[in-house]
């Protein structure tokens, strides 16, 4: 029986056909309007992919938006915090942007082919905040997100896999860099990035060619432990690597409903990324400077390093007076470090100021009872976790 | 010539009126609830008119029915169930549809084949609306203060709900924008709301339906904004802005609170209709029924709407002239109509794919917001809508027990149809005519649902008001515009449920927080008699 093709549902990336048929456990979840496996047999082993093999991930749902036009590179730098004057061409930079409140409203990374044409690859929806922003800009956007196809190649045994695939030279490209290939017949661009913290790339392609490249990196690493990875294995490695992931660190200035919940990039360890130094003017730099003038932002994003081996999901955060101070945005135990680590919002001036006699409230489901474990936290650098390998160049190679 | 004697009397067994009676009731109160028609519901009630249907005859969704108030009256006990709609529809002539569905992400889907900016635009636009419905949740379950008053009880009222307004607890506080976003979402048209955010007609379309249904305004008359948050500030289950089904019609809900108030002792008696409230020296003491009966009690609630309580049932020399004044200006005018349908099959609409969840709940063809104005053009000049603004749904898909299996009940809402009609006003047979008309109009869509239909009653405003008792047949028993809202619903200085005359109350829909099967004003009502009787209370709405 065939359905009317004008009834919606949600949508299937270009990867289904493959994705469904290695999934072992039909689990999915919707991501950004389309079906996408969470897992596709036990989180650990996807996971383990990632820190000893090969991971590979369908990343179609992320919002991909193309951004042309003589005034790209002027429009791209006014959009963002950050100072993206001397960027070079073929380079990617990691960026947050914010509302004229200075409120954060995602991170992303920005694709630079050329001063008139980029790509923002987003968590969060933007089409019309960059057409509402592009006033007196010569610059046009299309959005790319259901025409390109997009994978994410990670692990340590990743670069040689997509060797094996035809990316010749691969593992000469720097972190950030990428360039562009043409595989199978199909043009197929490779960044150095990724959300694992580890050695990886991100590959985008037209969807005719999704089916291709999946089977074809499948095959090139077979002898390279590769093996797909749900968004459950995802979370784990993004947690050790200390991103941050919209709507669950911090919550989206635009997604808000209740005005208290958005955050400046001072808030959410961001700041690193503002640059009022910049000659142009951002949108949110006027609040911005006036935030870091008065120094009074209220809320700081910090890694806990946490006593034992319970993870503290969702645990509410206490000075030694048992005052509530923050909550855990994200907890885990991690398998590589064997550390208990989280990621939490803190009312300054713990965090900043006040880095000891912090407190998590952990509730450990045993056997259908709570056991309430008061946990001793330290403040720690939120990136837990960034072996050698991940910037190396050349990229270490298995032969 | 009987002589009966209460603790409480509820003129009125609407769902106000029965959420009143129940709530005194549980508090210990002998109370009775008179009702004119020889059916309990007022216009929460589903009656069989034709062998096998069930009919939703008046009002037919649910979503504004306080939770609260489901609980207090443990109304699941009498047999309330909420069945939530699948979706919603805008059919489109070029035989194309619009579609809203339960999930998120897929109606952004769906808005996208129309238009990619409203896809998006719809996000910020459903935080907006939700941002209002949090701020004015909390105001649904408190009496209004007297703003002019300097009673302590008036003081802390003003400031209670000053602090809601900014919602503290819901919202953890409000900044400047969000302040300024409200006062104009109050004010504004919808059109002028919706062009804000949207750049197709369908979307705007679409979601405009809200804001005109029940109401004698226009899509472009500033104020109706605020009748789409008044549909959009219910909840099924914490889904809020969502619209169900009552399993069994409406008046499973009536019907519910009467198992509620009959369990605590109270009783209601229907063909009883009340003529006159009986005064004694500025105080209500009893009401006279046109059987002849007589009953007194120490305390009269009326739930008839404003105009009816005051002008028709009570002698206008017993009340201030100011006051009589203020109610005859009171705005209430009839805008809708009616069309209840048993189906002898699933009728067929083929814009809307089969299958699809869209077409579960409510269905509309209704372009673009110059068509929905155009509508209330003919209305203004007295004439029913040549092309209407429809809210059709056909509750049988999801509810067993309106029809037989394979057959279907068909509801169909129609925006605007005049009170008064031109060129002598209603009769049968262009009663008659009005619903051909509609028939005709939903056939263009739908081309088996003619050959489908076994029978169909049609409600003008007309028979709403005759006999269902609402005034010039406003569903809402009262615009519900910002001049008539809050503390100024129905009278200014009269917002608390009381009258002018001792002893005697209102809690009908003509008072805060207004129209829709809410139960609010029933409950709050119900807590002012309990407070001046010193009875103490339990419960949500205490």
């Amino acid at each position: 029986m065939n359905r009317d093709l004008r009834f919606t549902a949600l949508k299937k990336t270009p990867f289904h056909s493959r994705t469904s048929l290695a999934s072992r456990t039909n689990k999915y979840y919707n991501w950004n309007g389309f079906t996408v496996p969470t897992e596709y047999s036990t989180t650990e082993l996807e996971y383990t992919a990632a820190r000893n093999g090969t991971s590979v991930m369908d990343l179609t749902p992320m919002c991909k938006y193309m951004i042309n036009g003589s005034d790209a590179n002027k429009f791209v730098d006014y959009l963002v915090t950050r100072d993206l004057s001397q960027m070079e061409d073929n380079t990617v930079a990691y960026i947050i942007w914010c509302n004229e409140d200075g409120k954060v409203m995602d991170d992303g990374t920005i694709f630079k082919f050329s001063n008139t044409k980029f790509m923002l690859c987003c968590a969060v929806k933007i089409y019309n905040w960059l057409h509402d922003s592009a006033e007196g800009f010569d610059v046009s956007f299309e959005d790319a997100t259901d025409t390109t196809a997009a994978l994410a190649i990670q692990g340590p045994t990743s670069c040689s896999t997509l060797k094996n695939y035809g990316a010749d030279d691969l593992e000469l490209l720097k972190p950030f860099g990428m360039k562009q290939y043409n595989i199978n017949g199909y043009d197929v661009l490779i960044s150095r990035t990724g959300f694992t913290g580890d050695l990886g790339y991100e590959l985008w392609t037209d969807p005719a060619n999704a089916e291709n490249m999946w089977d074809s990196i499948m095959e090139a690493g077979k002898e390279l432990k590769i093996r797909p990875f749900g968004m459950h294995a995802l979370e784990m490695t993004r947690i050790e690597a200390g991103f941050i992931q919209t709507n669950t660190d911090f919550m989206a200035a635009e997604d808000s409903l209740r005005p208290v919940r958005m955050r400046s990039p001072y808030e959410i360890g961001m700041g690193w990324l503002v640059h009022l130094n910049k000659e142009s003017y951002f949108v949110g730099k006027r609040a911005l400077k006036k935030e870091k003038e008065t120094g009074n932002s209220e809320r700081c994003l910090v890694g806990l390093d946490i006593d034992g081996d319970k993870p503290a999901v969702g645990s509410v955060i206490y000075n030694e007076k048992k005052e509530d101070i923050g909550i855990v945005t994200a907890a885990m135990w991690s398998p590589t470090m064997k550390r208990n680590v989280a990621l939490a919002s803190l009312k300054r001036p713990y965090g900043i100021k006040i880095k000891e006699n912090i407190f998590a409230e952990i509730y450990h489901p045993e056997e259908l009872e709570y056991r309430k474990i008061w946990a001793k936290c330290k403040v720690v650098k939120r990136q837990f976790f960034s072996p050698e390998r991940r910037n190396k160049v050349p990229a270490d190679l298995y032969e | 010539m009987a002589k009966n004697t209460h603790d409480v009397i509820v003129i009125g067994a609407g769902h106000n009126g029965l959420t009143a009676a129940s709530y005194m009731a549980k508090a210990g109160l002998d109370v009775v609830v008179l009702e004119k028609n020889e059916w309990i519901g007022g216009a929460a009630v589903s009656r069989e008119l034709y062998p096998g249907w069930k009919y939703s005859n008046c009002s037919y969704v649910c979503s504004l029915l306080r939770p609260e108030i489901m609980r207090d009256l443990e109304l699941y006990k009498y047999g309330l169930q909420i069945i939530p709609y699948e979706g919603s529809a805008t059919m489109m002539r070029n035989g194309d549809y619009y579609a809203h569905y339960h999930d998120h992400d897929m109606t952004i889907n769906s808005i996208r084949r129309h238009s990619h900016k409203d896809a998006e635009a719809y996000e910020r636009y459903s935080r907006d609306v939700l941002r209002q419905c949090k701020i004015i949740k909390p105001l649904l379950k408190m009496t209004p203060p007297d703003l002019t008053s300097f009673k302590p009880k008036d003081l802390f009222g003003a400031l209670e709900f000053a602090k809601h307004f900014a919602a503290k607890d819901e919202l953890g506080g409000l900044g400047e924008k969000e302040i300024y976003d409200t006062i104009r979402f109050y004010t504004m048209s919808i059109r002028d709301y919706l062009d804000e955010y949207f750049e197709s007609d369908i979307t705007k379309a679409h979601l405009a339906g809200s804001a005109i249904i029940g109401t004698a305004l226009g899509p472009c008359s500033p104020g109706s904004a605020y009748v789409l948050l008044h549909h959009y500030m219910g909840e099924v289950d914490g889904s809020v802005g969502a619209w169900g089904y009552s399993r069994g019609g409406m008046g499973s809900i009536t019907k519910a609170m009467t198992g509620c108030l009959n369990a605590h002792g109270g009783e209601v008696k229907p063909d009883n209709e009340v003529v006159n409230v009986i005064t004694k020296n500025g105080r209500a003491i009893g009401v006279a029924t046109k059987k002849g009966d007589e009953y007194y009690a120490k305390k009269i609630v009326s739930n008839l709407d404003v105009k009816r309580t005051f002008l028709k049932i009570t002698e206008e020399s017993s009340l201030p002239g100011e006051f009589v004044e203020r109610v005859k200006n009171f705005k209430i005018r009839g805008s809708s109509g009616k069309l209840n349908i048993a189906l002898d099959g699933l009728p067929e609409f083929p814009c809307i794919p089969e299958g699809d969840p869209g077409g579960g709940g409510d269905m509309h063809f209704t372009e673009t917001i110059e068509e929905m104005e155009g509508a209330y053009d003919d209305w203004k000049r007295g004439e029913w809508s040549r092309n209407p603004y429809v809210d059709m749904c056909i509750p049988s898909k999801s509810d067993p027990t309106m029809a037989a299996p394979g057959k279907h009940y068909m509801s169909v809402f129609i925006q605007y149809v005049p009170f008064n009609l031109a060129n002598g006003g209603w009769n049968e047979e262009r009663k008659q005519e009005f619903g051909r008309h509609i028939v005709d109009c939903i056939a263009e869509f739908s081309p088996n649902f003619k050959d489908l239909i076994n029978h169909y009653e049609v409600r003008t405003p007309l028979e709403l008001d005759n006999e269902v008792g609402l005034t010039e047949g406003n569903i809402f028993q009262g615009e519900l515009t910002m001049d008539q809202l809050m503390f100024n619903r129905p009278v200014p200085g009269y917002a608390q449920y009381r009258t002018p005359l001792k002893n005697m109350y209102m809690c009908s829909s003509s008072t805060h927080p207004g129209g829709g099967v809410m139960g609010a004003p029933g409950a709050n009502a119900a807590r002012e008699v309990l407070i001046d009787m010193n009875i103490p209370q339990t419960g949500n709405y205490y």
